[in-house]
């Protein structure tokens, strides 16, 4: 039995990280009286919102007519009908109040000549129900995201929200299917902490670092998800994985989409605009999964540009100069970085680069977190927002600039729904010493690991599979041999090592949880890719081309204990939150 | 008599060395800090030969590689890899600057990395910046706007927004302030450039009701006017941002307002 001193607080809400959704559900929290705290394994503003770049969707309406029925339209058709349509119309009806509400926080939007906030064309947004383009997409130039994680941190210091940060979470505490708090270490001192709380509200963000390519930062590890798995919870819908069309080639760095927004293009290795041949209306402006799968068969075609014609070119020198200066300046300083290459005379080389998880922690529109036993329930005590969280208004892709709206308004909701909950300042109940050992048991097995596979070593065998099995275009057989191959890195873990014995700053052992909080999702992503005999949105499946709306609109829900999972299924929810909008059934998807 | 020493643990020792194992003709020395508080020991420069064949453009990919195929205790910040997020801002060369953004080739000979100067060090490349967040906090990094109350955004021109242009894009990475002497010398009252250009962010800011009370707030021997226009802050920004300049604005408005 592993012995270390504990230290414990009591608040009536735990919010687990800070990057947009975090801190907003923050903000709230604390404007409604409750006491609590913040963790983050980060400093707030290093977060990864930081890193989105084109905007923030709302029909606010600046830039023409909109309406936020036609925004959800567009949600529901950019999910494939895998979205949960009264999610979806909450989120597109709060979303211009959340917008405003940001704007009212001091993000410094650019604007328009009006003084409006400035809205751009973004992929998938379209007005009157798929007839043309609208402008929805709220921008600050093109680094929309830092702009909302900065202003968002200062509203949380304007309120005086308790942050621990640089502490590294490690389980929840549950006691009788309810959750009653968690266990962090304190990565400044060595320290382990031990908080209870009447609501624990999970903001960690995705877990793009199973792949060896992706947009996503060195933290995104996904570890909610898999603190959510280890307490006997499913998460849904991990097969659905968005690769971003335009990373840059060899690097990953992301490029907007906002420069397609502003006019710019994809070219092929004969010089032709290929979009138009996958998507005549949207052309470059059709929904991400479409665009990297166009890009992935120019590919495969050998119509692909470079020595290995594995990638093909992003034009934006036809554009305006002053656009590129005042729209675009990110993605130019980015392309010099990383592509060595001056946007306003050469084209970017791109390749589509894994960016964005649609699934994750199953919720209700008010971030309540859902499980299914017999029918669908909530869990008492947990909550899960964001990027973490599988609402699900995604789907099976999601349109870019929908995810900073996401975070705004379902950590608002989650804030809004916590203070309906709870009683501020209410009594704790005691949770069983059991749950605390079980997690030291864990950290302690892990921290003194002397076996002989580097945490490195296994993070790059599981990134090459993932990125080689569970990629863009997937089948039977690569799924196949995803999932067992997989299982055999999993196997490694028994003899993995861990040298730093250090409790200050052991980020040797940090990336070992990491690696272990990764690896259990990469086995539920992998197997609900398996088990999805369709092709839906970012899921496609050469063998399974078509959608299957009779077997498959259905959610995956994917439990994993160690390397076993269970796979179930539960209905998509095929009715709107109000009378004001009516349902949209299914129909076939074409941009 | 006054005794004046170096506290025992200021002493840098020689570390250990890493000799490459790859065979590679292509090598480079790195020499790195290394210090852990729950150890009694000094602070040391390990040394490693690094392949430098298998290694991509920037600094930060060293320091990966290090700690993936050499030495996995090597303790430092990095997140987003792009130069956003600032987590891995350090002094490499003898420069401050991010390690995911400084390419390695601007360096001459071997490569040394500290952590930030001036800060106290939590461990090895991991400086402690709790002090300049909380001067973060002490300029009040958030929008006062008096009619705040109703629905309607507060527009403002393309013309005010563009004020902020310079100043908004600042990650917090703190090169800057910690590349000023200035700041090395009075880090616990001057606020620093760093801290200052977001002061000014929100000064400028058009929708701001308090910019009276905002340029009040700093008007201070220590706070401000310890800036004395060395401009390393400038050269050291790794955003190409320029706080010397939007200090001086500061001091310009203050002299020129009535506050």
């Amino acid at each position: 039995m592993s012995s270390y001193n504990i230290i414990d607080h009591e608040y009536d809400v735990v919010v687990l990280g800070a990057g947009g959704s975090g801190l907003r559900a923050a903000v709230g929290l604390s404007e409604a009286g409750l006491k609590t705290a913040c963790i983050s394994k980060v400093f707030p503003t290093r977060s990864h919102t930081s890193a989105a770049q084109g905007g923030i969707s709302a029909a606010l309406g600046n830039m023409g007519e909109d309406d936020w029925r036609w925004h959800m339209y567009d949600t529901v058709k950019g999910a494939d009908w895998l979205g949960d349509q009264d999610s979806i119309e909450y989120l597109c009806k709060e979303a211009p109040k959340a917008v405003l509400e940001l704007e009212k926080y001091g993000v410094p939007f650019s604007r328009t000549d009006e003084g409006k906030i400035y809205q751009r064309p973004f992929g998938g947004m379209t007005k009157n129900y798929g007839n043309g383009i609208v402008q929805r997409t709220c921008a600050a130039a093109d680094r929309t995201g830092h702009a909302i994680l900065h202003t968002l941190y200062g509203q949380a210091l304007k309120h005086n929200t308790e942050f621990f940060i640089e502490y590294f979470a490690l389980d929840l505490l549950m006691k009788d299917g309810e959750c009653k708090g968690l266990i962090a270490w304190n990565l400044n001192d060595g320290t382990i902490h031990r908080f209870r709380a009447h609501t624990v509200i999970i903001a960690t963000g995705g877990y793009g670092k199973v792949y060896y390519s992706a947009t996503s930062a060195h933290t995104c590890t996904g570890d909610g998800n898999a603190m959510v798995l280890r307490a006997g919870l499913p998460l849904q819908d991990m097969e659905f994985v968005q690769f971003h069309p335009t990373g840059i080639y060899g690097h990953g760095t992301l490029i907007s989409e906002g420069v397609r927004g502003e006019g710019g293009y994809l070219v092929n290795s004969k010089g032709e605009r290929f979009m138009e041949r996958y998507a005549p209306n949207a052309k470059d402006l059709a929904s991400r999964d479409v665009v990297s799968r166009s890009m992935s068969i120019e590919i495969n075609e050998g119509r692909g540009v470079g020595k290995d014609q594995d990638h093909v070119h992003l034009h934006l020198s036809h554009l305006d100069k002053s656009v590129i200066e005042n729209r675009l300046p990110g993605i130019t300083e980015a392309a010099r970085l990383f592509a060595n290459v001056d946007v306003t005379k050469e084209p970017i080389p791109v390749v589509p680069t894994v960016h964005y998880n649609m699934g994750g922690i199953p919720t209700n529109y008010k971030a309540e977190v859902l499980t299914v036993n017999g029918s669908e329930k909530t869990v008492p005590g947990l909550m899960a927002i964001g990027e973490a969280a599988c609402v699900s208004v995604h789907g099976a892709n999601r349109l870019g600039s929908n995810s900073l709206i996401d975070l705004v308004v379902f950590g608002r909701a989650a804030a809004k729904r916590a203070a309906e909950l709870i009683k501020p300042g209410a009594p704790h109940e005691e949770i069983p010493e059991t749950e605390t050992q079980k997690c030291l048991d864990r950290f302690d097995k892990l921290r003194n690991a002397q076996g002989d596979n580097s945490t490195a070593e296994l993070r790059l065998a599981m990134q090459k599979t993932m990125q080689s099995k569970c990629a863009v275009f997937r089948t039977e057989k690569n799924l196949e041999e995803g999932v067992n191959e997989i299982r055999k890195t999993y196997d490694s873990m028994d003899s993995i090592s861990v040298k730093d014995r250090s409790l200050v700053f052991n980020t040797d052992l940090v990336e070992t949880l990491e690696f272990d909080n990764l690896i259990r999702q990469a086995v539920t992503t992998v197997d609900s890719a398996y088990h999805r005999k369709e092709s839906r949105g970012a899921h496609a499946r050469e063998d399974y081309p078509n959608r299957d709306d009779k077997k498959f609109m259905q959610h995956t829900l994917a439990w994993c204990d160690g390397k076993d999972t269970k796979i179930t299924y539960r209905p998509v929810h095929n009715s709107t939150l109000t009378n004001e909008v009516q349902y949209f059934p299914p129909q076939e998807r074409v941009y | 008599m006054a005794q004046i020493s170096l506290p025992k643990n200021s002493e840098v020792n020689k570390g250990k060395y890493f000799k490459d194992k790859t065979g590679s003709k292509n090598i480079r020395k790195v020499n790195v800090y290394r210090w852990d508080p729950s150890t009694e020991e000094n602070p040391r420069i390990d040394t490693y030969e690094v392949d430098m064949d298998n290694c991509p453009s920037k600094v930060l990919d060293i320091l990966n590689k290090i700690k993936n195929e050499i030495d996995p205790t090597l303790a430092y910040r990095r997140s987003c890899a792009h130069g956003v997020c600032g987590s891995c801002a350090m002094n490499m060369g003898g420069k401050n600057g991010l390690a995911c953004t400084k390419p390695h080739a601007e360096i001459d000979g071997d490569i040394d990395i500290y952590p930030l100067p001036h800060l106290k060090v939590k461990r090895d490349l991991i400086g402690d910046l709790d002090g300049l967040y909380k001067q973060y906090q002490s300029i009040e990094p958030w929008l006062k706007n008096n009619s705040s109350k109703d629905t309607n955004e507060i527009f403002q021109s393309k013309e005010d927004r563009a004020k902020l242009d310079g100043a908004y894009e600042c990650i917090m990475c703190a090169c800057c302030s910690t590349s000023c002497p200035s700041y090395w010398w009075n880090g616990d009252k001057y606020l620093g450039p760093a801290v200052l250009l977001q002061a000014y962010r929100w000064i400028v800011d058009s929708r701001d009701d308090e910019r009276k009370a905002r340029l009040k707030k700093v008007a201070d021997e220590l706070k401000l006017y310890r800036c004395h226009t060395i401009l390393n802050c400038t050269s050291a920004c790794p955003k190409g941002l320029n706080p010397a300049k939007a200090i001086a604005e500061i001091k310009k408005m203050l002299a020129t307002a009535n506050v």
